[in-house]
């Protein structure tokens, strides 16, 4: 009895716990400012396709104080360390017959503009491209190089360089004309529960954003701030590879990474934060 | 052999005498501790930097002893008040015998 009138209590407890904490739920209300001169809008109205959400948020503002304030100073932000290498990689002479990033494009700077609209319709090849596919592009048809793995290490730096020349960029993204049929597949995965525990991703990012599961705060799963630096793996991760987390999370066999699937996902949750800007390379949990 | 090894230094520009700066520096390093074991079950070797010093103009600012337990991409912050213009010299000393190093000149004022 003892032992019962004492987990009565502690459940009681536990309910007035749970209590206090459901009221800290959503976004906190900080500015996103990085290097002081950056001004990055981490809140928009949602785009029409959005039928569940009035309001977008960055994933930003559902993180601490002080992982918000590594992402608001190149120089404290760790991603950035990939940056510079990457910045190397680019001016470096890799091609079979000498050629360099930098011999085509001149600077890294050249490429603004470009993450705010990733993926896009690709003309030329009939398919809805990333920029993942487009440095391979270059590699293999330009330099005459082996491609880079979708979540390689050289991969990833390149991503974050051409990311981090677009930030304070609306992302603008795409719906309708040639993608609308990946972007409709995409929006299907969106919502389709997957795995033993039966979750979509709208489960957890639109129903529930904002609330605790365990001890994450969850975000509406944005991907403006792609590819992000990850406290937890203490280096750069793909959109590709977050994906693959979440699905197997749900306890799925999940699309590989790179696959038309993820790209088709990629660009809906990219058409998802229509109106946020670009922040990439971001810094999370 | 570290590869990739590159240091970072955020230091000021110019200084009043007396001045207090706050000074940030990070450098890429792997950090392998030594405690952890490939796939085949083998020690990787420990490869760390195990010294870090800043000095002022020959002065020591602040020398740091290393240990195996600090991640990877060490960064350090710290204050130092300046009696005036001069050179800040900072240097890491890797278990390898490589010793990088980076200098910033801080004018007057």
């Amino acid at each position: 009895m003892k032992i019962k009138a004492f987990l009565a209590t502690a459940g009681a407890a536990a309910l007035l716990a749970s209590g206090a904490l459901a009221q800290q739920t959503g976004p906190d209300d900080d500015n996103l400012v990085v290097n002081g001169e950056i001004d990055i809008v981490t809140d928009a109205p949602a785009p029409e396709h959005l039928e569940y959400v009035r309001t977008i948020y960055s994933g930003w503002r559902f993180r601490s104080d002080e992982t918000q304030a590594l992402q608001m100073d190149d120089f404290d932000n760790p991603a950035f360390i990939f940056v510079d290498q990457a910045r190397d990689v680019w001016n470096a002479e890799i091609g079979t017959n000498g050629e360099s990033c930098a011999a085509c494009h001149e600077e890294p700077e050249s490429m603004r503009g470009l993450r705010a609209e990733l993926p896009h319709w690709n003309e030329e090849k009939g398919e809805v491209y990333t920029a993942e596919m487009y440095i391979n592009d270059c590699r293999t048809e330009r330099m005459g190089l082996e491609p880079w793995g979708w979540d390689s290490g050289d991969m990833k730096n390149m991503t974050a360089l051409i990311a981090s020349v677009s930030r304070g960029l609306p992302i603008n993204v795409a719906t309708d004309g040639p993608v609308k049929e990946a972007w409709e597949k995409g929006k299907e995965i969106y919502y389709t529960r997957f795995g033993q525990l039966e979750l979509a991703c709208a489960n957890c990012h639109e129903d529930n954003y904002g609330r605790m599961i365990r001890a994450d705060h969850l975000s509406q799963g944005q991907t403006n701030g792609f590819p992000v630096y990850r406290l937890k793996q203490a280096g750069l991760v793909s959109k590709h590879n977050r994906f693959r987390g979440c699905i197997r999370d749900t306890r799925a066999e999940t699309f590989s990474v790179g696959s038309p699937e993820f790209v088709a996902l990629e660009l809906y949750v990219a058409s998802r934060g229509n109106g946020l800007m670009v922040e990439g390379p971001a810094v999370r949990n | 052999m570290a590869d990739n090894v590159k240091p970072r230094v955020r230091a000021p520009r110019s200084t009043a005498a007396g001045e207090t700066h706050t000074l940030k520096t990070l450098i890429s390093h792997p950090m392998e501790s030594g405690q952890r074991k490939d796939s085949d079950g083998n020690t990787i070797p420990r490869s760390i930097i195990h010294r870090f010093t800043c000095e002022y103009d020959g002065e020591m600012v602040i020398d740091v002893t290393m240990e195996p337990a600090i991640s990877t991409n060490p960064y350090f912050e710290f204050e130092a008040k300046l009696p005036g213009p001069g050179e800040f010299v900072f240097t890491w000393y890797d278990d390898d015998g490589s010793v990088y190093t980076e200098t910033a000149t801080v004018e007057a004022a």
